[in-house]
């Protein structure tokens, strides 16, 4: 005799199927998103001063021996390390914004409208201008050190405010604007006194840009990434946890306060790096995590790893946009990305009653 | 297997909030409704049996074991602890959210029993139709069945519910009720439910156990806390007992 199924059965049956499915979209989203990264890092390749095809661009990279030796250099000098920086930046940014957003409770939240983008440039600055370094003995990192050091703070200023009782998500951005003109005024400072070619670099972190993207950067950017995003996957449940609130959290065995603080750890870390490279790229881990929560909502296994392929599909785009509106002329990258940001931003804001906040 | 406070002080700042109160050993497979009014100290009571905060003075015991003893992960595997309040408004969806229970925050991979669990779970809580569902879009009453359903997946020792009823609609406040004291019958273990519905307390519970401004005023059996003097003086009420037309307790309150 077969196993008669009673309706409670079949009721089961379905939802654990209906559970099944929706996993599966979810890792087919995620394997077509890399898919589409990985078409926009060749065409980012392939566009710029002296456009080179696809064949040009599969050739070098995978059979090197028919490609002429100035191809070589445009390809592996000079557009590579710019695509895989661009992906790995908006990578950072996206996981950042995301995680930012989760621990203080607030979908405004993005390393840059909380003013640790600005306040990493102006650590970054010190290190340039007065050759100051906030970490002793921190040797040829002392410019990213410095900018980590005062993402770090900043962080930790912004985490006590949200320990205030009242604090609405709308205080908060209101103190990170002020946090961000409080460092752009001191960076001003700095400039003053600057010489020249430390202008230049000042201005390079204000506009961001990728135009000094190198193979060592990638590779630090890499290593970055793969000490916190496994920590931060690690959380996972305790992360989405959180989102129901802060007793509920503690209810299921989270070390709320712990976990905030190392998350925060990370985050500092991630946009710190993200911007002694770039610059102060803004909204794109604002951008970026907001597409991942409409398309896959916030339990962080796919909201984490979505979040970071949203950011560097937007970064890979911007890279695209910045060589191709005007033929010759590359434009700084945070210019492109805070004009796609700033309308999301606003909408945002005028949503926040609509949407799975407050 | 018994669970026993006695003595505990709790304060916030310089304001004592929980006043050497205690209450005496509650049962495995009983249910015992916590009641009081409004900032009584309920749900303090319940945070500091769950570890949650940090008593000054006094001890509980749950089997032999001094519960400050144990790791506050320890502590909240054999104690379930359901908050009064959450947040609802996240886009997560009703499996998830019993699932990251049923997983005990730990571990990515998920078994099929978990999820025939979970699945199990949402379908006897009648919300196997919301399990895609967030719940952001959930009405006020339906979150709160799913946070129901999230604590009872857990298996622990002990289980506090605060104002598990409070958004339910009549049936679904019934249905929560004898849900969770078959399951502290079935599972045999110390279910404690503070309410503010005297009559689904009276109906449901083993035991009654009132708190008031911080102290535990009486406790035993529904019909000895409910005909008690203090009961009336606690709540501020008139208080009338009487028997419905099912034999059970019944109870009236009026303001004057
Ligand atoms: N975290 C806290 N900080 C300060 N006061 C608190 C805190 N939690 C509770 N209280 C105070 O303790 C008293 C008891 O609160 P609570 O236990 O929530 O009461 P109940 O759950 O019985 O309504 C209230 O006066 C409340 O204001
Ligand atoms: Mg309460």
């Amino acid at each position: 005799m077969s196993v008669t199924s009673t309706p409670h059965n079949d009721a089961v049956q379905s939802i654990v199927s209906n559970y099944r499915s929706r996993n599966q979209r979810r890792l087919l989203l995620l394997v077509g998103a890399v898919a589409a990264l990985s078409i926009t890092v060749m065409i980012d390749v392939m566009t710029g001063p002296a456009s080179l095809t696809l064949q040009d661009v599969l050739s070098v990279i995978f059979n090197p021996s028919r490609a002429s030796a100035q191809q070589k250099v445009i390809v592996w000098d000079l557009r590579l390390p710019i695509a895989l920086m661009a992906i790995c930046v908006g990578a950072m940014l996206g996981v950042a914004g995301a995680e930012m957003q989760t621990i203080l409770n607030n979908p405004l939240a993005d390393p840059f409208t909380l003013g640790l983008s600005s306040a990493a440039s102006f650590g970054a600055a010190l290190a340039i201008v007065l050759q100051w370094s906030l970490i002793p003995g921190a040797g040829v990192f002392f410019v990213t050190g410095n900018a980590f050091v005062m993402a770090m703070l900043t962080s930790l200023a912004l985490y006590g405010f949200t320990r205030l009782r009242g604090v609405t998500p709308e205080a908060m951005i209101l103190v990170g604007i002020a946090m961000l003109f409080t460092f752009n005024a001191l960076l001003a400072l700095l400039q003053y006194g600057a010489s020249e070619l430390q202008l230049a670099q000042i201005i390079f972190w204000q506009l961001g840009s990728l135009a000094r993207a190198s193979w060592d950067k990638v590779l630090i950017c890499v290593i970055i990434l793969a000490i916190v995003v496994p920590y931060f996957m690690s959380r996972s449940w305790s992360l989405t946890a959180l989102r129901m609130g802060e007793e509920k959290a503690a209810s299921l065995g989270v070390n709320v306060s712990f976990l905030r603080l190392s998350v925060l750890a990370g985050v500092s870390l991630l946009a710190a790096v993200a911007v002694s490279f770039v610059g102060a790229v803004a909204f794109v881990g604002l951008v970026g995590p907001h597409i991942a929560r409409i398309i896959v909502g916030e339990d962080q296994r796919g909201f984490l790893p979505c979040s970071a392929l949203a950011g560097a599909l937007i970064m890979s785009g911007t890279s695209i946009a910045s060589k191709a509106i005007t033929p010759g002329v590359i434009y700084p990258i945070g210019m492109i990305t805070s004009l796609i940001g700033i309308p999301f931003f606003v909408s945002l804001i005028l949503s926040q009653r609509k949407r799975h906040w407050q | 297997m018994t669970l026993i406070a006695h003595d505990i002080s709790v304060s916030f700042g310089t304001r004592r909030v929980l006043k050497n109160a205690g209450f005496d050993a509650a049962q495995p497979g009983q249910l015992t409704a916590l009641i009081g009014p409004n900032a009584a100290g309920k749900s303090t009571l319940f945070r500091t049996i769950a570890g949650l905060v940090k008593s000054d003075t006094g001890t509980i015991v749950l089997d032999d074991t001094d519960l400050s003893a144990l790791t506050t992960q320890q502590r909240l595997r054999r104690i379930c602890f359901m908050p009064q309040f959450f947040t609802a408004n996240a886009a997560l969806s009703v499996f998830d959210v019993v699932l990251m229970a049923q997983k005990q925050l730990a571990g990515w991979r998920v078994t099929d029993a978990d999820m025939t669990a979970v699945a199990t779970a949402l379908d006897s809580a009648n919300i196997g139709h919301l399990a895609d569902a967030y719940i952001g879009e959930l009405s006020g009453g339906q979150a709160q069945i799913v946070s129901v359903c999230q604590a009872l997946i857990r298996k622990s020792d002990v289980y506090l519910f605060d104002e598990p009823t409070s958004a339910l609609d009549l049936r679904h406040q019934l249905d929560v009720m004898s849900r969770i004291k078959t399951a502290m019958k079935q599972r045999n273990a110390i279910g404690i439910v503070a309410l503010h519905d005297l009559n689904l307390a009276a109906r449901y519970a083993d035991h009654l156990l009132l708190i008031g401004s911080g102290r535990v005023l009486a406790q035993g059996s529904p019909k000895s806390v409910l005909s008690d003097p203090l009961i009336a003086q606690t709540y501020q009420v008139a208080i009338q007992t009487g028997t419905g037309p099912r034999e059970e307790l019944n109870v009236h309150a009026y303001a004057d």
